[in-house]
């Protein structure tokens, strides 16, 4: 659709599991004095009162898509009530979509790839999960859901921490950084939380994929340590080893995975590659995103992806004095390390 | 485009343009009265010597809107559903009892109307009762059968074809995979379209539930029209018209669609003249044609202005068309 030039709508997606404080956060960024108007769209079921003018009741509507991606599902609901809220457009600034607790974020995020009309007006802007500081450890362990929302989070709230020992925190956030190590994560009371630490964050534009996320260069030498596990958790799902002082998690299901080299990528050998990896592995990839030197080619190019979808773009050139080292990292389940790595071995020049 | 089509025969001198004061996103007529359905709020009717009037019918967005010749239906984020009439008076059919968005509406014989809230579907019957039927998944679109009082429902996963006068009796369901939105029978009744969230169409032979894929399209397909009698069904949602021929007892099985008009934009919005073979085009650059479906001539309604042609409808007369973009620019056309 061709538009009247206009500004994209960012959409934020809330997510948690049951209890976490969703509603909290909700309603803290509506009563916060921003002068900003938000377009709601919570679960039909939510039972605490939420002060907004637009707040619109959602069945959380999940299809399938025929496209051949097996693990491509999007909110029907979405689609259907972001076509209506644009006829409002002017009246907000802002959409915030918030799931049920037991909620998968993947439709949600693959909507706004899917659907050539919320892609052209809307764009979402991260998904933000709100965590339970007392109970994170228990759901890691009992709730895929929990889990998923975590390795699936741009940012995450650990919240209730003034109910968890400060020991016991450092334990939590070491836990979610072994599933997730990229997101920006917060300790908070009751959801207080300085607004631009979720609003605006540009998580899903691929032209701010390093601007906000500096771990994410320094974070992906986690998984290049010596992996020495000492098995001293016992609990049988989580292997910590100790560096720095800081313990590390690696836990059994979900892993991040960063890949690295300053040898240039050949895109005739990537690209076949890469749609190979997510057409074989999409249900188990959550979440990638890469910046990549291609052979010859001045510019750096970006890519994110959620399971089977990809998008990716040439960004910048690259910059004279800018390594043109090439970055690709999974957040996933049960990812084969090692013939991802060997894959991308065969990619580079 | 544009310049390729400088050489085309142009009508436009013949369009008187109307402010609508806000985005349309559908348009009907009521006799010679054009009824611009904005975006939010208001109705704009425009009389055939020049007047326009402003009908203010819901508190919030428009979200579907339906007509026959006499009054145009509207359901809106307000949870209610109104019926305008050319004087400019509006009557609340019905007002949900949740507050529900109303998400479709259709008009059916006898001034009975359908509309859906969430996942029920209601029928007000000519004698003023109500019918609910509760679909599988919230309704993407509502359609009356040309005969009979019967109404067909698409959702998720396939279309039901529901008998609101028949108590108890349970809805045939016309299964496909995937998410069906808006749903057009053909004037004959004998087959039954989708437009999915894919961008194709689905059909059904009633007759026999045959099924018809109809794909090719580089994007969802947001507009149908039927051509006089239902020779062909025109369609927006690739960089030309596409028409699929339903002349033959076995519609378009088999057969490849007619494209005319092609354009390095995309069609957004068609129309069907309603007695000749011609089709009103509109494109997301905001051009118009009127493309002749036998050889595919063209003349030239309105230039691309830039704004995509959000709605598009002729009279019954056949000497009036209207139109309006997003922008809120809107226009009759006589012929």
């Amino acid at each position: 659709m061709s538009e009247v030039a206009s500004e994209k709508v960012p959409v934020t997606v809330l997510t948690g599991y049951l209890g976490a404080g969703k509603t909290t956060l909700l309603n803290r960024i509506l009563s916060e004095p921003h002068g900003k108007k938000f377009a709601v769209i919570v679960n039909e079921f939510g039972e605490i009162g939420i002060d907004n003018d637009l707040v619109v009741g959602a069945d959380e509507e999940v299809f399938e898509m025929n496209n051949g991606c097996i693990c491509c599902t999007v909110r029907g609901d979405l689609i259907r009530i972001i076509d209506g809220l644009m006829r409002r457009k002017g009246k907000f600034d802002a959409i915030i979509v918030e799931t049920t607790g037991l909620a998968d974020p993947a439709p949600v995020a693959q909507t706004f790839f899917v659907d050539d009309v919320v892609g052209a007006k809307t764009k979402l802007d991260a998904v933000v999960t709100v965590a339970d500081a007392r109970w994170l450890k228990d759901r890691l362990r009992d709730a895929p859901e929990a889990k998923n929302q975590i390795a699936f989070a741009d940012v995450i709230l650990l919240n209730k921490t003034d109910l968890v020992a400060d020991t016991d925190l450092r334990e939590i956030e070491a836990r979610i950084r072994g599933i997730n190590p990229y997101a920006n994560i917060h300790r908070t009371e009751r959801c207080a939380i300085a607004l631009p630490e979720v609003l605006n964050r540009g998580a899903f534009d691929l032209d701010r994929i390093l601007d906000i996320e500096p771990q994410f260069l320094e974070a992906g030498d986690d998984h290049e340590h010596e992996h020495d596990h000492d098995h001293a958790d016992g609990d049988g799902h989580h292997h910590q080893h100790a560096h720095g002082g800081l313990k590390h998690y690696h836990d059994e299901e979900m892993q991040s995975l960063s890949l690295a080299s300053d040898r240039a990528v050949n895109p005739d050998a990537f690209f076949p590659w890469m749609q190979e990896l997510v057409a074989k592995e999409g249900p188990n990839i959550l979440r990638c995103k890469g910046i990549l030197a291609f052979k010859d080619d001045p510019d750096r190019f970006v890519l994110q992806g959620v399971h089977m979808m990809l998008d990716g773009d040439h960004q910048r050139p690259w910059k004279p004095d800018e390594p043109r080292q090439s970055r690709l990292v999974f957040i996933g389940r049960n990812l084969p390390e090692a013939v991802i790595r060997e894959g991308f071995e065969k990619c580079l020049v | 485009m544009t310049d390729t089509r400088a050489a085309n025969p142009s009508i436009t001198e013949r369009t008187r343009n109307i402010d609508a004061g806000g985005p349309v996103v559908a348009v009907h007529f009521l006799n010679d009265l054009a009824g611009f359905v904005l975006g939010e709020e208001t109705l704009v009717l425009a009389e055939s010597n020049g007047e326009t009037r402003r009908v203010d019918v819901h508190a919030g967005a428009i979200l579907t809107s339906a007509a026959d010749d006499t009054r145009i239906i509207t359901g809106g984020d307000d949870g209610r559903v109104l019926a305008t009439g050319a004087d400019g008076k509006s009557a609340v059919l019905a007002t949900d009892a949740k507050r529900r968005w109303v998400d479709q509406v259709a008009q059916g014989p006898d001034n009975a109307v359908a509309w859906s809230a969430g996942k029920q579907v209601f029928v007000k019957t000519a004698e003023g009762e109500d019918r609910i039927f509760d679909a599988p998944s919230s309704p993407g679109g509502l359609a009356f059968a040309p005969k009979g009082f019967r109404l067909a429902v698409s959702h998720y996963n396939g279309t039901s074809l529901w008998f609101p006068n028949a108590a108890n009796a349970k809805p045939e369901f016309l299964e496909w995979k995937g998410s069906h939105l808006g749903i057009t029978f053909s004037p004959d009744g004998r087959f039954l379209v989708t437009a999915m969230q894919e961008p194709t169409l689905h059909g059904w032979r009633l007759v026999d539930g045959r099924h018809m894929r109809m794909a090719g399209y580089a994007a969802k397909v947001r507009s149908t029209s039927w051509s006089n009698g239902g020779k062909w069904l025109a369609t927006s949602g690739a960089d030309q018209l596409v028409l699929w021929p339903f002349q033959g007892k076995d519609g378009p099985m088999g057969k490849q669609p007619k494209l005319l008009a092609p354009a390095d934009k995309r069609v957004v919005t068609v129309a069907c003249h309603p007695a000749q073979d011609i089709v009103a085009v509109g494109y997301e650059h905001g051009l118009v044609l009127l493309v002749r479906i036998d050889d595919g001539a063209e003349i030239l309604a309105s230039k691309p202005e830039g704004v995509a042609v959000s709605a598009m409808t002729w009279n019954l007369a056949g000497n009036m068309l209207a139109f309006g973009r997003e922008d809120g620019r809107a226009a009759v056309l006589r012929l």
